[in-house]
């Protein structure tokens, strides 16, 4: 695959590698943030940690969507499947979340709600359109690589004036996620480690631009390395972090050239723009209630806002006590630092959202990195 | 004007509809065997017409086996329901080290499917069983009413016999084992992706559904002493290897390198964020042999039409907490775990 | 979300939509969310929609760069514009 095995090559890794053991120095320890869930799956599926010196750890952060997504508006979506027969469409990951009694959309599902996993939002919308009797509703999440096909959906479902389909939006903002880790930098807990800068999120990137990163560097005196999706771009970034740490900078740089700008994707912001507007404050599991860190449906759209349709009232429900999810989503603590951590929590029967998503910090320890825990006799 | 004695009116094959007279034991059901089954099968256990089969018996171990076919679509790039239900069985005998000799099937089948359907499926099951030289000798068709089924489910059962010092079983794996692979992995669950709605996608991907026994029986003419043979088919090639560590009681460890992937897996495995470890596979093989062995076995493989594309992909390793490990292509180490659940596409 | 992989365009199918290949595997992905768009461009596509087109230049120059042995110090700063 062009453009994508080339950043793959085992023989520039070994390379990297070196270059960033000799970068690091034995002096001290650096804790960079992956911010983004598919860096953290990156990470995990190519064994990246591996080939990092003792003292480079990195931190996984909140940047999966399915994630943060808090119980109570889970149950907003199998209230809609269950109680008012929509067909929801979702995307495959969501539907694993336990939600208030342990239940998921998957559970909702055998139960015979009709949940429906789609790959695009042009899926449910084609659902709508050869359903014209039934009610279809499109679970959207996710940070802005998501937030522009979920505006276009809506803004074609007005031009075709369709009256069967509607979205639950929980799109979120990724400035403001990274802001709220960056003002809590005592977080407490066994394992709170100061933060030395951030890998930004690819994708996210191309469409917000390297801009918005700027005030975190500049205010939090934090460097910040946008990188690209192979391993070779996460280690090339992680070396661009260390070299600024080491000299004392602060800055905002683009490991990911070929496809973020520092304005992004003008025409992207754009359809956000009209169908989208802030909201004052949304619940973030883990990180609490957010001021201007998620989107809602414009009014000028508001037949195709599933919570003013269907009068959808949210309710914040509490995690299970002994999930850590809050803290790991913060970079507070490690995976094996949850005591149900491998044991009641597993990604078969995930207590908290961190271990459904195959981005989450506990599902991708423990599906590759799990031998790491464990004093395995090296040959 | 005389009515012609003893007239019944044939199966209309071409827009004739499955209905529930022809579960009920009846006429109809009759009917199916004697045009459909019977023919399309060819051998003189269905022409006796009775319930059973009767066969002589084997001297030695004897192996039986059976699996449900549930697919969707039925028809999809390389197979179909049909041959799909016919090389599964006859996979399930061969992977415990037997020589399949013969197969039952059980038609579960939905009110209202079409007769054409059934006869293109028959078709397909009777062609496979053919050139697989492993007769249906017995089965059974029930109709379930509209609704109540995915318009056809296909139950196989098969006999075979396990030759003299051959010994195959998940926990035979022996710390130092060669790992061996018969070839690429992921083109059937890819193929069913491909079908499944919603993907849209147009690619040369065709399952690779086959019967194996004849790859098993050249192998094991060369090496007696093969330990353990599994076909990695739902869960794919990872949890496959999870179970024979489990059952083994070891560990692996896996070269990325070494796994062969087609281009086009690979490509559409990327795009929709599944990874080929875990797809499902309806041809291949995975053969863990002592190290001595492993040269000769994979030699016999490579000249196999079958087993073209075989590759040693890794080692059984002592490992009490019984990890399948893998050096990534990338450089770096990781656990290749159990899939949970089912696997479901990642977006991010 | 962060899953999207680069993909070569070898149709524009009308205003909206256009045919991309990744290593033989077709899908029809929509191009609302990009201005200029030729066939052999490759865009970054992510749940079927296509969020940037791949700079070509940038993507040789970072390979260069890796091959090198990478980046450190204000060389990385540039590519920030």
């Amino acid at each position: 695959m062009q453009y994508v095995d080339e950043f793959r090559d085992g023989e520039l890794g070994r390379r990297l590698a070196q270059r960033i053991a000799a970068a690091a120095g034995p002096r001290r320890q650096y804790r960079f943030m992956e911010f983004c869930g598919g860096h953290t799956h990156a990470i995990s599926r190519y064994g990246v940690a591996d080939l990092l010196p003792e003292n480079v750890r990195m931190v996984h952060g909140p940047g999966c969507p399915v994630c943060v997504l808090p119980i109570g508006r889970v149950d907003l979506a199998m209230q809609l499947a269950l109680e008012h027969g929509v067909m929801l469409a979702t995307y495959g990951d969501v539907m694993r979340v336990p939600a208030s009694d342990r239940m998921s959309l998957l559970n909702a599902k055998a139960q015979g709600a009709a949940v429906h996993m789609v790959y695009s939002v042009t899926d449910a919308l084609r659902l709508a359109r050869e359903h014209p009797g039934r009610e279809v509703v499109f679970f959207a999440i996710g940070f802005e690589t998501t937030t522009p096909p979920t505006a276009l959906a809506i803004l074609h479902a007005q031009q075709q004036d369709m009256r069967n389909f509607s979205v639950l939006c929980n799109h979120v903002l990724t400035p403001a996620a990274m802001s709220k880790i960056l003002e809590s930098p005592a977080v407490p807990g066994p394992g709170a480690v100061e933060l030395d800068g951030f890998v930004g999120p690819g994708h996210v990137s191309t469409v917000i631009g390297s801009a918005p990163y700027e005030l975190f560097a500049r205010e939090y005196r934090k460097p910040v390395v946008i990188a690209g999706f192979e391993p070779l771009d996460v280690m090339q970034a992680v070396l661009m972090l260390i070299g600024q740490v080491n000299e004392g900078r602060a800055e905002v740089e683009n490991e990911f050239t070929r496809g973020v700008t520092r304005a992004g994707n003008l025409i992207a912001q754009a359809k956000m723009a009209e169908v989208f507007e802030l909201r004052e404050s949304f619940e973030w599991r883990g990180l609490g209630q957010l001021p201007s860190s998620a989107l809602r449906i414009r009014p000028a759209y508001g037949r195709f806002d599933a919570e003013r349709r269907f009068a959808l009232a949210h309710r914040s429900i509490p995690d299970n006590k002994g999930c850590e999810c809050a803290a790991i989503l913060r970079g507070a603590l490690r995976p094996t630092d949850c005591k149900l951590f491998g044991t009641v929590c597993r990604p078969d029967h995930p207590v908290g959202s961190c271990m459904v998503s195959s981005e989450g910090a506990c599902a991708a320890h423990y599906s590759y990195g799990r031998f790491k825990d464990i004093d395995v006799v090296r040959a | 004007m005389s009515a012609k004695r003893d007239y019944h009116r044939p199966l209309d094959m071409r827009h004739g509809l499955i209905d529930m007279t022809h579960g009920a034991g009846g006429r109809a059901s009759a009917q199916l065997v004697e045009e459909l089954f019977g023919p399309a099968f060819d051998n003189p256990w269905l022409a006796e017409g009775h319930d059973a089969a009767c066969f002589a018996a084997e001297r030695g171990r004897m192996v039986l086996a059976t699996d449900a076919h549930v697919v969707s679509p039925l028809f999809f790039p390389g197979g179909d329901i049909g041959c799909l239900a016919v090389h599964g069985t006859i996979n399930d005998v061969a992977m415990a080290g037997a020589k399949p000799m013969y197969l039952a099937a059980s038609f579960v089948i939905e009110e209202g499917f079409a007769l054409a359907t059934l006869g293109r499926i028959v078709a397909s099951m009777a062609s496979a069983s053919r050139q697989a030289r492993v007769p249906v000798i017995a089965g059974d068709t029930k109709v379930v009413e509209k609704n109540k089924g995915d318009g056809v489910f296909i139950t196989t059962t098969g006999v075979g016999v396990v030759p003299e010092g051959v010994q195959v079983s998940g926990r035979r794996a022996r710390v130092g084992d060669h790992i061996l692979l018969s070839g690429r992995i992921g083109d059937h669950g890819m193929a069913i992706m491909s079908c499944r709605q919603g993907l849209e996608l147009q690619t040369p991907i065709r399952s690779d559904t086959a019967a194996l026994h004849e790859l098993v029986a050249t192998m094991l003419q060369v090496c007696p002493r093969i330990g353990v043979l599994r076909d990695p088919t739902r869960g794919g090639l990872a949890t496959a290897l999870n179970e024979i560590a489990r059952q083994s009681g070891v560990g692996m460890m896996l070269q990325e390198r070494a796994i062969p992937v087609g281009a086009g897996v690979q490509a559409a495995c990327e795009l929709l964020g599944l990874d080929p470890l875990y797809v499902a596979n309806e041809g291949k093989l995975i053969a863990i042999v002592p190290p001595t062995e492993a040269q000769p076995v994979l030699d016999a493989m490579r000249a196999h039409p079958l087993g073209a594309q075989a590759a040693e992909i890794g080692i059984v390793t002592e490992d009490q907490h019984h990890f399948v490990q893998m050096t990534t292509a990338f450089g770096g180490r990781r656990v290749v775990d159990w899939l949970s659940g089912e696997q479901l596409p990642r977006i991010c | 979300m962060c899953l999207a992989i680069p993909a070569r365009v070898i149709e524009l199918r009308g205003e909206a939509q256009v045919l991309v290949d990744l290593d033989g595997v077709r899908r029809l992905i929509s191009r609302e969310l990009i201005d200029e768009v030729a066939v052999g461009d490759y865009l970054i596509v992510h749940v079927g929609y296509a969020l940037s087109r791949l700079d070509e230049d940038e993507a040789r120059r970072t390979l260069d760069l890796l091959a090198r042995g990478g980046i450190t110090g204000r060389a990385g700063a540039a590519g920030a514009q």
